[in-house]
């Protein structure tokens, strides 16, 4: 009976130990996360004395996600245009299809699904690029030649994506509306003028583009920082950048998610 | 003035209590190249990472001219780097630039010298190794001995006082060994530099250092010129220098006894 309630008592221990470590981890990341961040900042100088570090990051982080976030944007703005229109139609107001469907992309799809594509394409390039950066003593021999890895590597890539995540967002929105339109107006036929005015009439510059705005910008700094921060925390191994690579997709996502009710809960209630 | 550029004072380095180095003293004279040798994972690279304040003693100090390395703060640090270059074992070359831009990069964002010069200087330096006609190759298209090449173009880009190099032997072809050997010795005379090589590759280290310190248990276990430890009749000395399987450096990983370990299977 003792020995049954020892072994009970070290497994118990065991458990908290191993949750008790797994907190101090996480705590740990957080809080070396937030100094990257900090210093990123701080370092941020050069990204904007030497644009041209900058203007290339935009174009891989940026201009390369072009092509996955406008077929995106298409085919999402033609589900909310089809899936409005049935149920709309069941109450008489098919007409208020335009409405739906940009206010549905502006207020939420465009910057929560942008900043879901842009960390799933951009994030996780990032993070394995540091990654391996790191794993072959680039970062280290940047370090010995007296530049700063973080004025030099991070915080270009940091800024190419607090900048390309609103216009991304902008584009998704707007070809959300244009593949909403397709199939409401030419297609199922829902009267051209009612699509626009109804959507020129009910979306607000300052409730809707502005907090729409205000999103992408908020969700581009977390993903963005998440996938740098995992890649230059990597262990400098094969796995360690692949394990990173994933962990950049995983938290970013939930980030995103979280950010997005929060936010939303601020721009209701304000 | 003292005549030796860095200095290592009864340095002791170790992570969670455990030291790996123990009150190391080195000294590296101007002009020479001095080398630092022994087995895998005594802490050879530790001792560069040390010089070039990546990490911070323990104990000790290590000084550059007169100055103290881990007091430095932020800039006092990179002001004393800016008189370094290092060669990394496996080059460490910036995969998205080419062979031009990586020897240019120091220039670029050291200095503010003209395109113009920079583009000179490049070509100065990648002719110095050889491979001024590689200068529009992505590091991707070079074999490895071609890298190592391009990183020492790279490491001595600023003319730098001290360079360091990581295992510059490993893995090389014996051309491209007998190459790297002579530019190492022959970029150090040109510039009046002092080299610093950590290497466990003794018959090419032996050729072109001027002193050499053996580092064993995270001590200095010898030191003298490459005749001297040739000579040695120090067990750690003798075993390592002539490639000796079994000696002061056991063959075997400490392990339970043979016999009973087998037994227990059964």
């Amino acid at each position: 009976m003792h020995n049954i309630h020892s072994i009970l008592f070290s497994k118990i221990g065991k458990l908290l130990r191993n949750i008790g470590r797994r907190m101090i981890e996480r705590v740990w990341r957080l809080g070396a996360g937030a100094r990257l961040f900090f210093l990123t900042i701080l370092y941020s100088g050069e990204s904007f004395r030497r644009f041209h570090l900058t203007l290339r990051e935009i174009y891989f982080t940026g201009v390369m996600s072009l092509l996955i976030i406008i077929v995106s944007a298409f085919f999402v703005g033609m589900v909310l245009g089809l899936q409005g229109y049935n149920t709309l139609q069941k109450y008489g107001s098919s007409e208020a299809i335009g409405v739906l469907v940009a206010l549905s992309l502006v207020r939420e799809l465009g910057p929560v699904v942008t900043a879901l594509l842009f960390a799933g394409r951009a994030g996780t390039a990032i993070t394995a690029e540091i990654g391996l950066m790191k794993t072959t003593e680039q970062l280290s021999a940047m370090e010995m030649m007296a530049v700063n890895p973080i004025a030099r590597v991070v915080a270009p890539r940091f800024w190419a994506g607090v900048i390309s995540m609103p216009i991304l967002a902008a584009l998704f929105s707007m070809v959300g509306v244009l593949g909403g339109y397709l199939v409401a107006v030419p297609i199922i036929g829902v009267d051209d003028g009612a699509f626009w005015s109804q959507m020129q009439a009910n979306v607000d510059v300052r409730d809707d583009i502005v907090n729409g705005v205000i999103k992408s910008v908020v969700f581009g700094v977390a993903c963005t920082i998440i996938a740098l921060f995992e890649g230059f925390d990597a262990p400098p191994t094969a796995e360690g950048v692949s394990h990173a690579t994933t962990r950049t997709v995983v938290i970013s996502s939930l980030t995103v998610l979280g950010l997005d009710f929060v936010l939303t809960s601020f721009m209701i209630v304000v | 003035m003292t005549s030796n550029i860095v200095e290592i004072d009864n340095l002791s380095f170790g992570y969670k209590g455990r030291l790996l180095h123990k009150n190391i003293n080195m000294v590296f004279p101007r002009g020479k190249v001095v080398a630092i040798m022994g087995g895998s994972g005594s802490g050879k690279t530790t001792l560069l990472r040390l010089i070039g304040g990546q990490i911070k003693p323990t104990k000790g100090q290590v000084r550059i001219g007169d100055k103290v390395v881990h007091e430095q703060d932020r800039d006092g640090i990179y002001q004393l780097r800016r008189t370094m270059g290092m060669l990394f074992q496996h080059g460490a070359l910036f995969t998205d630039l080419s062979v031009y831009d990586n020897v240019a990069f120091p220039m670029r964002e050291l200095t503010d010298l003209p395109e113009s010069m920079i583009r000179d200087l490049v070509l100065m330096k990648l002719n110095a190794v050889g491979l001024r006609g590689a200068h529009q190759l992505m590091p991707a298209e070079l074999s490895g001995g071609m890298a190592r090449r391009v990183a020492l173009a790279r490491a001595v880009a600023l003319d730098p006082n001290i360079i360091m190099y990581d295992e510059p032997f490993a893995g090389l072809d014996p051309i491209s060994m007998g190459v790297i050997c002579d530019l190492i010795r022959s970029l150090n005379d040109a510039l009046g530099a002092t080299s610093i090589i950590v290497s466990h590759d003794v018959k090419e280290t032996f050729l072109i250092a001027d002193y050499v310190y053996f580092v064993a248990d995270g001590e200095v276990a010898a030191e003298g010129t490459p005749h001297d430890l040739m000579q040695s009749t120090l067990p750690f000395v003798h075993q390592f220098v002539h490639g000796e399987k079994d000696g002061p450096v056991p063959f075997h990983y400490p392990a339970l006894n043979y016999q009973d370990e087998l037994l227990k299977r059964t």
